[in-house]
């Protein structure tokens, strides 16, 4: 488990030496409180609502499974998740508003990756968010991004208000006490 | 990163050899204008090669449902070839394997469309 840890906390300040962007980290903690480091570790960005910051959010999704240990099954579809809760922020949440912005958080622990994405729209109605395997929706042009994003993620948490839309994502490091529930059923 | 297509023809039917990303943006914009260009030059039955596409998300997704319905709309065929396992994946779980017509040989695929 120890090995595990610093495995972790190594990976956690390359992370942190690769993002330009990133608001916080852990790095100039000392060794007194190298636990709490190597238990958790979390990035933010701010991003614009563009398209940018989709394809951006999709590739750092993939940079930091990869380095929390995932395999290229869950990267892709930790990425992907990523991008499809991103194109929501960018396009339904702040509809391309250039004065709003769109709040990308990773937080890694021993046990999960949990991605936070958080807009700045009206909030997501999710009474209006349609059944895309509906027998009439299965020729929809649009409608399957929360869809994909539930069937990628382990958990995932839909919060709307008033100020925006929030969208937790939670991928289950493989081995946790989670995932071999999982694997037992 | 980006898409790209090129167009071929055999026995009168149009392939479209796809490859790269189709996404949102550039990729489904690709993908819309070039079926809509063989729609307005009465090429009518289209092959999408899906065989070099390694990634699609939902937007492109929604793409190639725009193309399927446009094309039988206009009383065409389409019908997708050579899907990569990320791509089959995708439309088994969103329900639409079974909507398109998917095939994965070439020469079987352009003798499918009716004559």
């Amino acid at each position: 488990m120890e090995r595990a840890n610093y495995r972790l906390h190594e990976s956690a300040a390359s992370l942190l030496v690769a993002g330009d962007q990133a608001d916080e980290g852990i790095g100039s903690s000392g060794v007194r409180n190298q636990a709490a480091i190597m238990s958790a570790h979390r990035v933010s960005y701010t991003l614009d609502s563009t398209l940018d910051t989709v394809n951006s959010a999709e590739e750092v999704a993939s940079k930091i499974a990869t380095e929390a240990g995932f395999g290229d099954e869950d990267v892709m579809k930790i990425a992907m998740a990523v991008r499809e809760a991103a194109v929501n922020a960018v396009l339904h949440g702040n509809a391309y508003d250039p004065g709003k912005k769109v709040q990308v958080d990773f937080e890694r622990t021993a046990e999960e990756l949990v991605i936070t994405i958080k807009d700045q729209g009206k909030g997501l109605d999710l009474n209006k968010v349609p059944d895309p395997l509906a027998p009439e929706n299965l020729l929809k042009t649009s409608g399957r991004g929360i869809f994909l994003i539930r069937s990628f993620m382990d958990e995932v948490e839909i919060n709307p208000s008033q100020t925006g839309t929030e969208i937790k994502l939670i991928k289950h490091v493989h081995g946790s006490a989670a995932d071999g529930k999982e694997a037992s059923q | 990163m980006s898409m790209k297509t090129s167009t071929r023809q055999v026995d009168g039917v149009t392939i479209v050899d796809c490859s790269g990303r189709i996404t949102l943006g550039e990729g489904s914009v690709i993908l819309r204008d070039t079926v809509r260009d063989l729609l307005g030059k009465g090429n009518k039955k289209i092959l999408l090669n899906l065989g070099d596409v390694n990634y699609i998300d939902s937007s492109g997704i929604g793409e190639l449902v725009s193309a399927y319905t446009t094309v039988k709309n206009q009383g065409g065929e389409l019908k997708l070839l050579n899907l990569t396992k990320k791509v089959h994946d995708l439309l088994q779980i969103t329900k639409l394997y079974t909507v398109f017509d998917v095939k994965d040989d070439e020469a079987g695929a352009v003798k499918a469309f009716a004559k």
